[in-house]
C-alpha cells in the first residue's frame, strides 16, 4: 500500500503501518476465507438437497397408473376409491398428507407417519396404492424479498 | 473527538455517492430474473471505504441514512426493514473482521456481503415467521461472495487511491 498516495485521517489506524508482506498474507488468508465460506455453503447446500427439501404436493398412483395430484399448501381430504367400496382416505393438512383410514386389512398405510419431503411414499399394497411427495404443483413464492 | 465541519461534508458526500450508486443499481436489470434480490452491492464500496477510512460510527451513519433516504425515494417503507437488518449485520460482521486485520478489504467485504443477505432472511423469517427461506440464503449467499468479492476489490481501490486533503 504506497502510503504517500494518502494523507492519513484522524480515524485510520489501518492508513499506516501496512508493509507489503502484510498484505501478501492478508491476500492469502482472504482466498482461504472465501474458500472455506464457499465449501461450508456447499456442504449446507448439499445437506438441504439430501435431507431438507420439502416436496410440493402428492401424487397419487393406483396399480400403476395415476389417481390425482394434490397440493400440500391446501388442506384437503381424498377418498381413493379403488372399486368393490374399497376406500383410503387421504387427508393433507398442515403441509403433510397421511392416510387417515383405510379398508384395507393390515392397515400400514394409516400407521405410516405424515409424509412431506421429497421422495418420501405412503404404500398400501392390498389397494396397489403409492402416494409419494413430488413437485408437481407448485404455486410459487409467496413474497419475494 | 468533536467533527470537524470538514469531516461532516466528506460523509455527506459518500453518503451521496452511496446513494447514487443505489439509483444506479435500481436502473440495472436483474441479475438472474429467476432469484431476484441479487444485487452487485454497489453502495457497499462506499460503506466499506468509509470503514476503513474514518470507522465504524461514521460507516453506520453513512449507512443508515443511505438506506432510510433510498428506500423513502426509489423504495417502500417495507423495504427499509430488511435493508437495515441486512445493513446492520453486514457492518457488524465487516468491523469484527476488520478488528482482527487477517483479511483484506476483499474478504472482509465478502463477509459484509453474505452477512447483508443473511439480515434481509433473517428478517423476512421474523416478518412472515417462516423457516423456510433457507435454501433461499444458500443462493443468495453464494451470490453475495461473487459481488462481495467486487466490492471489495473496488473499495480496497478507493481506500488505497483516493485523496482526502
Amino acid at each position: 500500500m504506497d502510503q504517500n498516495q494518502n494523507i492519513p485521517t484522524p480515524a485510520s489506524p489501518d492508513g499506516r503501518g501496512d508493509h507489503q508482506g502484510k498484505d501478501v498474507r492478508r491476500g492469502r488468508n482472504d482466498i482461504i476465507f472465501i474458500s472455506a465460506l464457499l465449501l461450508i455453503l456447499a456442504i449446507i447446500g448439499l445437506g438441504f438437497f439430501l435431507f431438507r427439501k420439502e416436496g410440493s404436493s402428492v401424487t397419487v398412483e393406483v396399480g400403476g397408473q395415476v389417481y390425482g395430484e394434490y397440493s400440500l399448501s391446501r388442506d384437503t381430504v381424498v377418498d381413493i376409491a379403488t372399486g368393490d367400496g374399497e376406500l383410503n382416505r387421504l387427508v393433507i393438512r398442515d403441509g403433510k398428507a397421511f392416510v387417515e383410514t383405510a379398508t384395507c386389512p393390515d392397515g400400514i398405510c394409516v400407521g405410516h407417519r405424515p409424509i412431506s419431503r421429497m421422495g418420501e411414499s405412503i404404500v398400501c399394497l392390498p389397494h396397489q396404492i403409492v402416494i409419494t411427495v413430488t413437485d408437481g404443483v407448485d404455486e410459487g413464492p409467496d413474497i419475494v424479498v | 473527538m468533536k467533527p470537524s465541519a470538514k469531516k461532516i461534508a466528506l460523509l455527506g458526500l459518500c453518503t451521496a455517492i452511496a446513494m447514487v450508486f443505489a439509483w444506479i443499481e435500481s436502473l440495472l436489470p436483474p441479475l438472474v430474473a429467476a432469484v431476484p434480490g441479487i444485487k452487485l452491492g454497489l453502495p457497499n464500496i462506499v460503506i466499506v471505504f468509509v470503514l476503513y477510512r474514518f470507522g465504524w460510527r461514521e460507516a453506520a451513519s453513512v449507512s443508515f441514512v443511505r438506506i432510510v433516504a433510498v428506500s423513502l425515494l426509489f423504495g417502500n417503507p417495507v423495504t427499509i426493514a430488511y435493508s437495515l437488518a441486512g445493513g446492520f449485520l453486514s457492518l457488524l460482521g465487516m468491523t469484527l473482521l476488520k478488528k482482527t486485520d487477517l483479511l483484506s478489504t476483499t474478504g472482509v467485504s465478502v463477509a459484509g456481503g453474505v452477512l447483508h443477505n443473511a439480515g434481509q432472511i433473517l428478517m423476512a423469517m421474523l416478518i412472515m415467521s417462516t423457516a423456510g427461506l433457507g435454501y433461499y440464503f444458500i443462493i443468495l449467499a453464494v451470490t453475495g461472495t461473487v459481488s462481495g468479492i467486487f466490492v471489495g476489490l473496488c473499495g480496497g481501490f478507493a481506500v488505497r487511491r483516493v485523496r482526502i486533503r
